[in-house]
C-alpha cells in the first residue's frame, strides 16, 4: 500500500514537471501550428547547460535557471526567426521535419562536446529526503513541484491576464483575424515559441536532476510528451496539465504493482484505447472544416 | 522525346543489372544493396504518405517486423543460409501486412497531424515489446538469422539481385497506383479529405490498403536487411533512423512523385553509409545529416524532381519563344505547371 502512495505522490510530483514541458510544446502547436519535435532535445540541453555550470562554475542547479532560462529564451526565438518562419506551406508537416533536423544537429553537437556517457545532476537536495507517509521523498521532487507551479502560474497570468496573452491567445483563434485587429502575428509568434523553449530549460534541470541522461535520452522524453499533448488535446493548455498528471501517476502505479518494462508500453497503450473513443483527445476541439 | 525516356530507362536498367560486374569489390556493392533497398523502402513509403499526405514517422515497425517473421520462421522450419530464405519474403510481406491492418485502422482513425504523433508513438510500443517479449523476440540479446554458405567474393550477389528485383516490383506497384483510378482517389485525398469523400471516395478504406501495401514492401526489405547483416537487435531493427531517413529520402527527392523517392535514395543512402563507415567522430554524422535536411527543406522544399521539372519546362519555353505559336505552348505548358503545384497543400 505504501508503495502505491509513494508511486501515485511521485506521479503528481513529476507530473507537474512534464506538464511544463508539455504546455511548452502544446503552446507553440496553438499559436504557430508548429509541432516541435526539438523539444525533447531542448530539455536535454537545458539538463547540460545546467551541469556545464554546476560542474565548471559551480552554480548551484536551481540558481543556474537564471541563466539557463533565458538562454534558450534566446536559442527558441533564434530557431524561430531561422528556420519557421521559412516554412511558407503546409507548416505542420513541414515543421515536424525541420525541427526534427534542428534536433539532429543539437544532438550531434551534444554528443559531439559531452560525448554518450550518461551523467547526472549534483546537489545536497537530490540525496536528501524527507520522510512522508512512510517512504522517503528526495527534497528535489517537492522543489521541482514547487518550481513547475509557480512557472505554470505565471505562464497562466501571461496568458490570460496580459495584453500580449491576449494577443497570443487571438492568434491561436485565427491569425489572419488577429492580424487584422492590428496585433503583431510575427512578433506573437517570435515570442512564444521563445517562451515554449524557456520552459524546457526549467524541465531540463528536473529532468536532469532525477533521471541519468544522455543526448539520445529525447527520443523516450518527446515521444511522451507528444502523447501527452495528443491526450490532452493539441493546443490545449489545460489538458497538458491534466494528461501530464494523469500520465505520470498511472505510469508509476503501473512500474510498482506490475513491472517497470511494462510501465511505458502502457503509457502508449492507453493513448491508443483513447483516440479509439475520442479521437479529439481531452480538452481538444473537433477541427472544424478548413477552407 | 518519348524515345529519348525510354531508351534512358533501359540503359539506367542495363547499368543496375551489370553494376556487380562492373564494380565487384564487396565495399561498393554492400553500398549499392543498402542504396536499392532503401530505394524500395522510399518508394513503398511514398505510396502511402506520399500520394495521401498523411505522414508516417513509424514505418520502423514494419521493418522491424519483417526481421523478426524472418527470423522465426526460419528458426521454426529449420531453414539453412542460402536461396531459400529469399523465397519466404512474399510471405513474410504478407505478415508485416497483417501487422499493418489493425494499426493502421487505430492510427488513420485521427486527423493527419495526430497521425504523425501516434505513427511515432506505436513505433515506441512495437520497439518496447520487442525488449519485452523475450519469448519471442529474444529481447535484447537479439536473434541471429541463418548464414549463407556463399565465399566472400559472391556472398553480395545474390543480395543485389533478389534488392533489385524488390526494388522493381515495388517501384511498378507505385506506378500502378500513381496511374489508376485508385491513385487518384489518394491524390484527392490529399489534396482535400471532406471533398474526396463528398464525391464518392472512400477514405476510410483507400488510406488503409496503401497503408497496408507500403507496409508489404517494407516488410519485405527489412527482412532482407536483417539477412544480409546476419543479426536482429530491438534499437536496430525498430531504429528511429529508418523512419527519419525514408521520409527525408521521400522530401528531398520530391514527394507524392514516383520518380523522386528514388532519387532521394540514391543520393542519400550511399552518402549514410560513407558518412557512417568513414567518419568515426562521434556526432559528427547527425551534424552534417540535420543540416542537409535543414538546407535540403527549407531552400527545396518541393524537392529535386519537380523543381528540376519546372526549370525544365520553363527552359524549353523560353527556347522556342521565338516561334509565336510554340511560345503560347509554352506558356500554357506553364501555366498547367503551376497550376498543379498549388493545387497541393
Amino acid at each position: 500500500m505504501t508503495l502505491i502512495i509513494e508511486a501515485v505522490v511521485l506521479g503528481i510530483l513529476t507530473g507537474s514537471v512534464y506538464a511544463l514541458m508539455a504546455s511548452g510544446l502544446t503552446l507553440i502547436f496553438g499559436v504557430m501550428d508548429i509541432i516541435n519535435i526539438a523539444q525533447g532535445i531542448l530539455v536535454i540541453l537545458g539538463a547540460y547547460l545546467s551541469y556545464t555550470l554546476e560542474k565548471y562554475l559551480h552554480i548551484d542547479i536551481i540558481l543556474g535557471l537564471l541563466v539557463t532560462i533565458p538562454a534558450l529564451f534566446l536559442l527558441g526565438m533564434g530557431i524561430e526567426w531561422a528556420f519557421m518562419r521559412r516554412i511558407k506551406r503546409d507548416r505542420v508537416m513541414i515543421s515536424i521535419l525541420v525541427t526534427f533536423a534542428v534536433a539532429l544537429v543539437i544532438e550531434g553537437l551534444l554528443n559531439f562536446t559531452f560525448t554518450a556517457n550518461y551523467v547526472q545532476l549534483q546537489a545536497p537536495y537530490i540525496d536528501a529526503a524527507i520522510p512522508v507517509f512512510g517512504f522517503y521523498l528526495p527534497y528535489i521532487y517537492v522543489f521541482a513541484f514547487i518550481l513547475s507551479g509557480v512557472l505554470l502560474t505565471l505562464l497562466y497570468f501571461l496568458v490570460y491576464r496580459t495584453k500580449f496573452g491576449f494577443g497570443l491567445r487571438a492568434s491561436m483563434q485565427d491569425r489572419t483575424a488577429a492580424a487584422l485587429i492590428g496585433i503583431d502575428v510575427e512578433r506573437v509568434q517570435t515570442i512564444t515559441f521563445g517562451i515554449g523553449v524557456a520552459l524546457a530549460a526549467a524541465g531540463g534541470m528536473v529532468f536532469g536532476a532525477t533521471n541519468p541522461f544522455n543526448a539520445a535520452s529525447w527520443g523516450d522524453l518527446i515521444s511522451r510528451l507528444l502523447v501527452i499533448i495528443v491526450l490532452g488535446g493539441m493546443g490545449s493548455l489545460r489538458g497538458a496539465l491534466f494528461a501530464s498528471f494523469a500520465m505520470l501517476v498511472i505510469s508509476d502505479v503501473i512500474d510498482v504493482v506490475w513491472s517497470p518494462i511494462w510501465a511505458s508500453t502502457v503509457f502508449f497503450a492507453l493513448l491508443i484505447v483513447l483516440l479509439l473513443f475520442r479521437p479529439q483527445g481531452f480538452f481538444g476541439r473537433i477541427e472544424g472544416r478548413k477552407q | 522525346m518519348k524515345k529519348i525516356k525510354r531508351f534512358g530507362l533501359l540503359a539506367l536498367l542495363a547499368l543496375l543489372l551489370a553494376f556487380p560486374q562492373l564494380f565487384p569489390d564487396p565495399a561498393v556493392t554492400s553500398i549499392a544493396i543498402f542504396a536499392l533497398l532503401y530505394a524500395g523502402a522510399a518508394t513503398a513509403w511514398n505510396l502511402f504518405s506520399g500520394y495521401t499526405g498523411y505522414i508516417s514517422l513509424g514505418s520502423a515497425v514494419f521493418y522491424g517486423v519483417g526481421g523478426y517473421a524472418l527470423a522465426l520462421l526460419c528458426k521454426g522450419w529449420n531453414i539453412q543460409g542460402g536461396y531459400v530464405p529469399f523465397l519466404l519474403l512474399p510471405l513474410v510481406g504478407l505478415i508485416a501486412s497483417v501487422f499493418a491492418i489493425p494499426l493502421g485502422w487505430i492510427a488513420l482513425r485521427s486527423s493527419r497531424h495526430v497521425f504523425v504523433v501516434i505513427t511515432i508513438a506505436m513505433f515506441n510500443i512495437i520497439q518496447l515489446l520487442a525488449y519485452n517479449l523475450p519469448g519471442i523476440t529474444n529481447g535484447s540479446a537479439g536473434m541471429f538469422l541463418p548464414t549463407p554458405p556463399w565465399d566472400a567474393a559472391f556472398f553480395n550477389t545474390p543480395f543485389y539481385y533478389v534488392s533489385l528485383i524488390v526494388l522493381l516490383f515495388s517501384i511498378g506497384v507505385s506506378w500502378w497506383v500513381r496511374n489508376s483510378k485508385y491513385g487518384l482517389g489518394l491524390l484527392a485525398i490529399r489534396d482535400d479529405e471532406d471533398r474526396a469523400l463528398g464525391l464518392g471516395v472512400k477514405t476510410g478504406p483507400f488510406k488503409l490498403v496503401a497503408y497496408v501495401i507500403s507496409a508489404f514492401f517494407i516488410g519485405m526489405i527489412g527482412a532482407l536487411i536483417a539477412y544480409f547483416i546476419g543479426s536482429l537487435y530491438p534499437p536496430f531493427a525498430f531504429t528511429s533512423v529508418f523512419d527519419i531517413n525514408v521520409a527525408l529520402m521521400a522530401f528531398l527527392g520530391g514527394i507524392g512523385t514516383l520518380v523522386g523517392p528514388i532519387v532521394g535514395a540514391f543520393l542519400l543512402e550511399p552518402l549514410t553509409q560513407y558518412i557512417t563507415v568513414q567518419l568515426q567522430v562521434v556526432g559528427l554524422d547527425q551534424i552534417l545529416f540535420g543540416s542537409l535536411m535543414l538546407a535540403v527543406i527549407l531552400l527545396l522544399p518541393e524537392g529535386i524532381v519537380p523543381t528540376l521539372r519546372r526549370r525544365w519546362v520553363k527552359w524549353t519555353a523560353s527556347r522556342s519563344a521565338t516561334s509565336p505559336v510554340a511560345g503560347i505552348r509554352g506558356k500554357g505548358q506553364a501555366l498547367l505547371v503551376k497550376g498543379g503545384r498549388e493545387g497541393k497543400r
